[in-house]
């Protein structure tokens, strides 16, 4: 043991950390922090308003009888609550989130001010159209960005997220096939597809057909155009594709597709690996939603909120959902009324109430500025070179389904490399926890064996990614010369074990009750 | 580029690793058709954080802050103060830039906060289960409308007309596809009789309370004449804190309750993002749409959250998933969450409390003004007006004399006659007594 000059011993000793039970329950850093309705005291709060004199006459006899059941909690309380909380909770802020697919990207805080700035913030969404033309400005311009970016000629703005812009572009399509006098109701979708594809499309009212993958990763091109047929009315392809590869054949697909008279419909959630570089508009695509959230950056939020602005093709832009933007000598102005619409408009609805959520337009626009053409170009490409990277550097111990790649912006490995081993493709991942890794997607797409889908984004340094390359690498070695112990039952060192969500389906408790009162869920 | 932490020389021993001559050797796959360069984006290039920040704040100064005067807009989207502690909460990274929970082991703040606001939402609403949020109000009117038809197996909703036309026209759009939507005529300020309407196909009415006139309804002799003909009743609130000093829908026997949820802890972001609040019955738990959380324990038996039930939903079922939904609300629900704990039982009551006195000292102070009455007589903390002349006109001419007037309800129904003088105007507690004063002042002036 080492000490210093006090006595005082600066090496950790010998007892295990892990079997010593502490008095209050915390861990040091971790704290067992119980729910909020387990705090605070009756009477208390963290809010101070005056009472006021409050006459019930225009209640219309609707006052409310019972108290809500809410805790009474001080600031400081609450605010300890949820600090407490977040600290159990990893972040793309504290390492590296390689979630293929769902793009862990760096969130700056520059688009968190921008976004508070009180001209978009405090803009009421029905207040009077000459008061928020800055509002109105910021949408044109992030459309502008939109719409330059992917080559095609409109883009509608409603969307809260990436299936509402599902939803919205089958709806144009919808639209369009009804405008043609014509009755379509089956739509093509990849069995590799995102579940938002088949379950927007069963939304949407038309039937799902899926199309195989080949076993390149590949949509099976010839298998599609043996699909097509009058009763078709589009197809749902993502590119680049859920196995993380650019579709070779897409510009003849959408000719096929449109030589069939259907539309082509296209998941932009992967547009993060191309924007600067490829247009979709130049593959014939008719309409594609782009994830602010993961292309442009705004946070994820745990869970959202995101937004999912759609681009349409010249075929679909007069069905675009109300309202629209125009820009006219008065300056901006929202048409809100099938009363008001500009020649050739034919709206099919519209997808919610007011014009969208401005407040991730507004954080997507400064990501923009920020990057511009050259920065964005430069961020597809180094999140493409850092996937190809960690392909090449794992090709050779882990396995990887698809070959030597290229890939685009994630690698994608299968479950191969663990036959034999004991390791589970979940083992595997919930290992990386106790190194101080989320894992990466698992078990997605569908169309690989235990898929792992890596995505690290252009927010890595080489270094890092290098670290995270050599842990992997170590657990892959580890877990084929039988050394399986880490695996098992992992993590060990995270907030909470394996937890049990069996047992959470099968006797739901969606909501906290007092203790008197019986959990009645089934 | 400040975001971008490769160097050249990384991007070459990177690219040296792979065994690709350049970065084009990557995009192999790419059709040459579609390839394009820097040259064919008329966009500018990389900014510094001075420039983007000029670039913004000049924008964000042609638009009037809802703060910077006098301001009575409401009819969906209210301006209550938030607390400052919740944006900074919210904005700790361990929340801001993290994933759906789908990882429970490292997710736990996300998911026991989502339980908090689960349980908030079912006490606010008198509801036994509530969801883990949608987008907002009206896509959530609109999920309700749908399952209703999935739980009744019947194809027509009845809606109110004092629901929010926008919400109506939500609903139309996605509804109308598989069912039939029929929407009661416009009645500002009286109760319409929604109950006449309903026949054995009719799979729910909807009804908003308080209306999109302010008007509070009684949703108990709807509620019993939908279930005597097998049909449910949605309530819809757009004003949530409302429920601090109203009986909820839920002790009026709503079926399912669709709300907004913004007006806790959310700005009003010029229309979004907001939070849908989702509420129903136990028994139609498994026709819910969106992600629910919910209790268990871990392999050493401490308690903790997941995500649970997710053979309702899109990753797991596909094409038969409950709803499309992936992405909802959840950073806008941490902010609700944080600012109703913040309030508690009294400060949700007191906030209450204050904007009806507000709203009600101010409707006093209004239909004083020669040419004015109102047009709801029970109401929250909004009310519907009736003026002489053309809302549009009014609130016009009171912009430049510095008073956001309220929301004229041609502006939500445009075609209709019959309510071009009708402005619907809110206030809450960011409302001072001289914000009203001004308010009736100049409302005097321009008639």
């Amino acid at each position: 043991m080492t000490m210093n000059n006090q006595g005082r011993p600066t090496a950790p000793g010998t007892i295990e950390a892990n079997e010593l039970p502490t008095i209050s329950g915390d861990r040091g850093l971790m704290h067992e922090e119980p729910l909020i309705f387990e705090l605070g005291r009756p009477g208390m709060t963290g809010v101070d308003l005056p009472e006021v004199q409050m006459s019930e006459a225009r209640l219309g006899g609707m006052r409310r009888k019972g108290p809500v059941g809410l805790p009474g909690l001080s600031e400081p309380e609450v605010v300890r609550h949820y600090v407490r909380l977040s600290q159990t909770n990893y972040s793309i802020d504290a390492g590296l989130y390689p979630l293929g697919s769902c793009t862990m990207k760096h969130n700056p805080r520059l688009n968190e001010k921008m976004a508070r700035l009180p001209g978009f913030a405090d803009a009421h969404p029905l207040a009077p159209q000459k008061t928020v033309q800055g509002a109105m400005e910021a949408i044109a311009q992030l459309m502008n960005w939109l719409t330059t970016l992917t080559g095609m000629p409109a883009v509608a703005m409603s969307p809260k997220a990436g299936a509402h812009g599902e939803l919205c572009g089958l709806l144009a399509i919808r639209a369009a096939i009804e405008a043609r006098g014509e009755n379509r109701k089956r739509i093509l979708v990849p069995e590799s597809a995102h579940g938002t594809n088949p379950a927007t499309a069963a939304f949407a009212g038309f039937t799902v057909d899926e199309v195989p993958a080949k076993g390149d990763g590949h949509v099976d091109a010839d298998a599609l155009e043996a699909k097509l047929g009058l009763d078709v009315a589009a197809i749902m392809l993502t590119n680049p594709n859920t196995c993380g590869l650019f579709e070779k054949r897409i510009i003849e697909i959408a000719e096929h597709v449109h030589r069939a008279g259907a539309y082509f419909y296209c998941d932009g959630a992967n547009f993060n690996a191309i924007a600067g570089r490829v247009r979709p508009g130049d593959l014939g695509i008719d309409a594609m939603h782009i994830n602010l959230h993961k292309t442009f950056s705004t946070p994820h939020g745990g869970g959202g909120p995101g937004a999912g602005p759609v681009v349409l093709s010249e075929a679909l832009a007069p069905f675009a959902p109300l309202p629209l933007l125009v820009h006219d000598s008065k300056g901006f102005r929202l048409i809100e009324d099938r009363a008001d619409l500009p020649e050739g408009a034919n709206p099919f609805g519209r997808m919610c109430a007011f014009h969208g959520q401005m407040g991730m337009f507004t954080r997507a626009l400064a990501y923009m500025l920020s990057h511009g053409a050259d920065g964005i170009r430069q961020a597809s490409e180094d999140a493409v070179l850092s996937a190809n990277y960690i392909l090449a550097s794992l090709k050779d111990v882990m396995s990887a389904p698809f070959g030597d790649g290229p890939c685009m912006h994630e690698a994608l490995f299968d479950d191969s490399f663990l036959e034999g081993t004991g390791v589970t493709t979940l083992d595997f991942a919930k290992a990386m926890i106790d190194e101080g890794y989320h894992p990466m997607t698992m078990y997605f797409p569908l169309v690989v064996h235990g898929a792992m889908l890596i995505e690290p984004t252009e927010s890595e340094s080489r270094e890092s990614v290098d670290r995270f390359i050599h842990v992997l690498r170590t657990m892959a070695e580890e877990a084929k010369a039988g050394k399986t112990e880490r695996f098992g039952g992992a993590p060990r060192l995270a907030p909470r074990r394996r937890l049990d969500e069996t047992a959470a389906a099968r006797k739901p408790i969606l909501r906290w009750k007092p203790k008197d009162l019986p959990q009645a869920a089934e | 580029m400040r975001y971008l932490p490769l160097t050249s020389d990384d991007r070459a021993a990177m690219l040296n690793r792979i065994g690709a001559r350049d970065m084009d050797a990557l995009f192999r796959d790419v059709p040459k058709a579609a390839v394009v360069s820097r040259s064919m984006f008329d966009l500018p290039d990389t900014q510094g954080e001075i420039e983007v920040e000029r670039h913004m704040s000049r924008l964000a100064a042609k638009t009037t802050a809802a703060g910077s005067l006098p301001f009575f807009c409401g009819a969906g989207a209210y301006r209550h103060h938030v607390p400052a502690s919740v944006d900074h909460l919210i904005q700790r990274s361990e929340f801001l830039t993290s994933y759906t929970p789908y990882q429970p082991e490292i997710a736990q703040g996300t998911l026991q906060y989502l339980f908090e606001f689960q349980t908030q939402v079912a006490l606010l609403t008198g509801m036994e289960v509530a969801n883990a949020s949608l987008y907002d109000g009206s896509t959530a009117t609109a999920e309700a409308v749908l399952m209703a038809q999935r739980v009744t197996r019947r194809p027509k909703a009845i809606l109110s007309g004092g629901l929010h036309p926008h919400y109506a026209e939500t609903v139309e759009t996605v509804a109308a596809l598989s069912g039939e939507v029929v929407r009661a005529p416009v009645t500002p300020g009286a109760a319409e009789d929604i109950a006449a309407m309903i026949d054995d196909k009719t799979a729910c009415v909807v009804v908003q309370s308080p209306d999109v006139f302010g008007l509070i309804r009684n949703l108990k002799p709807i509620a019993e004449a939908a279930h005597a003909k097998g049909a449910l009743l949605i309530a819809v609130v757009t004003e949530i804190v409302s429920l601090g000093l109203i009986e909820p829908p839920g002790a009026q026997g709503a079926d399912i309750v669709a709300a907004e949820g913004q007006s806790i802890g959310n700005a009003i972001n010029f229309g979004g993002p907001y939070v849908g609040l989702f509420a129903t019955r136990e028994k139609f738990l498994r026709q819910m749409p969106g992600r629910l959380t919910g209790e268990t324990v871990d392999a050493e038996g401490k308690r903790g959250y997941v995500l649970t039930l997710s053979t309702r939903e899109q990753h797991i079922r596909r094409e038969k998933a409950t709803s499309n939904i992936c992405t909802n609300s959840g950073l806008c629900c941490l902010a609700f969450t944080i600012h109703l704990s913040l309030l508690g039982e009294e400060g949700f009551g007191r906030l209450a409390r204050t904007n009806h006195a507000k709203a009600s000292a101010l409707a006093d102070k209004l239909a004083a003004v020669k040419g004015v009455s109102l047009a709801t007589q029970s109401f929250f903390n909004e009310f519907t007006i009736k003026l002489p002349k053309p809302a549009v006109e009014v609130v016009d001419a009171l912009v430049d004399k510095g008073v956001i007037a309220g929301v004229p309800v041609s502006r939500l129904l445009p075609h209709d006659p019959n309510v071009r003088d009708l402005l619907i105007v809110a206030a809450t507690e960011t409302n001072s007594d001289e914000d009203c004063a001004a308010f009736a002042k100049a409302l005097a002036e321009v008639l």
